[in-house]
């Protein structure tokens, strides 16, 4: 069962910006889907359209078989959407805006405060319950909007950059929370900026950019791909000055950053091993190594450089 | 089913808007309480004890109905205008448009608050008046009822419309500066038209708020300016027109969604 399922989907705006050129993307019931891009590359006008706060322009979108221009009812009551903004009444209490929620959706007054005593305690909200919502914390906030679009109990959760600006204490938290959810069969779709978390949560992952999908797989296939990684390597201090700029490293490239760290290039088929064998022969204490980026990043700029390079032209 | 869940959503709307103006109560219900006992105080017992009668009645019984009606236009009309603003401003109309809350519930949640409020205002100007007049008598309740209730529908809808245009929160204020005071004070609510040359007498009946006022005035004193009839199918018509330009404007998205 497809979850989400979009076809030809594009957006032009009034001022002739075009969003969306065309995308097509399916998310499968039960996934932890990430929706990745720069800046600007679609994905709020994607969400959007999903959640009915856009326009289409033109093109098909069905949640749960659900069709967003023949059953909009029935499509908006399967989502549940966690905006990037603050977009609640700051004067209204936590229970007021969790319940108000819940209200539009049709669930009657009694049993959304039942369900809001829920997910306010799950979401460590319910001491606040009767606090203005202005006067909560910056996470405090955000976990206020995962509780007001759980609380008609949809079966896709959407969620626009959920740990923006969050600690990361309460961002772990946050991502714990989240995947037991998905465990309970709530479909998750994330966008994010933080590409750690994309590949700490995520199964599936599209990558958007100038209103195209340029990718659209799992995170594993997509890792996979990754030829070329960056490990920087701590020499140990009682080397002496100079140690790094010293030693003879073979077959890799590599690069001096301090007197005690060095930054090497390991293709996939040279292995790691190599690069200790070495510099065990050469009496060189390694302290700690630790990746240059996260993985999945260097794939996305990968991704999207390759993507934004000029075609050819032909004769 | 559906019509079950439209209920829960609009009964959800009309109790956040009443718990709205109710939680600002002294922006809300204070004003008006204050600016009717001095139209009392200065156009009822000062300068009306030298007016005298007016439409067989004394002056200051004559402008009841009429400072009771303005109160309910400017009430209706600033609720619903300054409250859905202030939910396209916050962003927290998303919170609607992303649930199946259909736009004439939206309408009908909005309208509801600024009537309970227009109501509610009214009750409190109805009771400063008895500090002022020894009785207030009710001469059709039934077109009384019909009159306020319709009337501030009229002005909910218009400050609904209004809010869905409005940019900033100065485009708000504009209508009710330019178009509704001028109308009001111009509508009879001080005076009988039947005191106006002929000429101004058919140019005071353009004016919408006239019907209001003295189909108002009629089911507290029984007496009018205008036909009932006439006063009635304007306000009806009026509110037609209304509440199809706000749907056609919520349905399409304007203001609201890109």
């Amino acid at each position: 069962m497809k979850a989400l399922s979009i076809r030809g989907l594009t957006k032009t705006y009034k001022g002739g910006h075009v969003a969306l050129k065309g995308i097509d993307l399916d998310v499968q019931a039960g996934d932890f889907f990430a929706l990745l891009g720069p800046n600007g590359a679609g994905k709020s006008t994607t969400i959007g359209i999903i959640s009915s706060l856009v326009n289409k322009t033109s093109g098909t979108v069905s949640v749960f078989g659900y069709d967003l221009d023949t059953q909009l009812t029935d499509l908006k009551r399967q989502i549940g959407l966690v905006p990037q903004e603050f977009n609640f009444n700051q004067f209204e209490t936590v229970q007021q805006i969790v319940v108000n929620q819940a209200g539009y959706y049709g669930v009657p007054r009694e049993v959304a405060k039942q369900r809001s005593e829920k997910y306010l305690k799950q979401l460590s909200l319910w001491d606040k319950r009767n606090a203005p919502a202005r006067n909560l914390s910056g996470g405090m906030k955000r976990r206020l909007m995962i509780a007001r679009a759980l609380l008609h109990e949809p079966k896709l959760l959407i969620l626009d950059e959920p740990t923006a600006g969050v600690d990361i204490e309460l961002r772990r938290s946050m991502w714990d929370y989240l995947e037991a959810i998905n465990r309970q069969g709530i479909t998750i779709i994330l966008t994010t900026h933080y590409l750690e978390e994309a590949e700490s949560l995520c199964r599936n992952i599209a990558i958007i950019d100038q209103g195209v999908i340029i990718e659209n797989t799992s995170i594993k296939g997509l890792l996979a791909t990754l030829n070329r990684e960056t490990f920087i390597l701590d020499l140990a201090p009682t080397m002496g000055a100079g140690a790094a700029a010293g030693l003879q490293l073979e077959e890799f490239q590599w690069r001096v950053i301090d007197d005690h760290t060095i930054e090497v290039d390991v293709e996939k088929s040279q292995g790691l091993n190599r690069v200790f064998e070495q510099l065990s022969a050469q009496a060189i204490k390694v302290v700690s190594m630790r990746n240059k980026a996260n993985r999945l990043e260097e794939l996305f700029v990968d991704l999207v450089e390759k993507g934004r390079q000029p075609a050819e032209v032909g004769a | 089913m559906r019509s079950s869940i439209s209920y829960i959503a609009l009964k959800t709307i009309w109790i956040k808007e009443c718990t709205r103006f109710l939680r600002i109560w002294i922006q809300t219900l204070v004003p008006p309480a204050i600016t009717m006992t001095l139209y009392f105080v200065i156009f009822g017992s000062i300068v009306g004890q030298r007016i005298g009668e007016m439409g067989g009645r004394p002056y200051m019984e004559f402008i009841v109905p009429g400072l009771i009606m303005m109160a309910v236009i400017t009430n209706s009309y600033a609720n619903v205008a300054s409250s859905f603003f202030s939910a396209k401003f916050q962003r927290n109309i998303e919170e609607m448009l992303v649930a199946p809350v259909s736009p004439a519930v939206i309408i009908g949640g909005y309208v509801g608050g600024g009537l309970a409020r227009a109501l509610l205002v009214a009750c409190i100007v109805t009771l400063v008046s008895f500090l002022f007049v020894s009785q207030v008598s009710v001469h059709n309740l039934l077109v009384l009822v019909v009159t306020v209730v319709l009337t501030s529908t009229l002005f909910s809808l218009g400050g609904l419309i209004n809010a869905v245009y409005a940019r900033s929160f100065d485009d708000i204020s504009i209508v009710p500066t330019f178009v509704l005071t001028p109308l009001t004070y111009l509508g009879g609510v001080f005076f009988s038209i039947s005191l106006l040359p002929d000429v101004w007498q058919t140019i005071a009946q353009v004016n919408p708020i006239l019907y209001m006022v003295n189909a108002f005035r009629f089911g507290f004193l029984g007496i009018s300016d205008v036909s009932i009839t006439a006063a009635l199918g304007v306000i009806i018509g009026f509110n037609l027109i209304l509440f199809i330009t706000a749907y056609t404007l919520l349905k399409r998205g304007v203001g609201i969604r890109s």
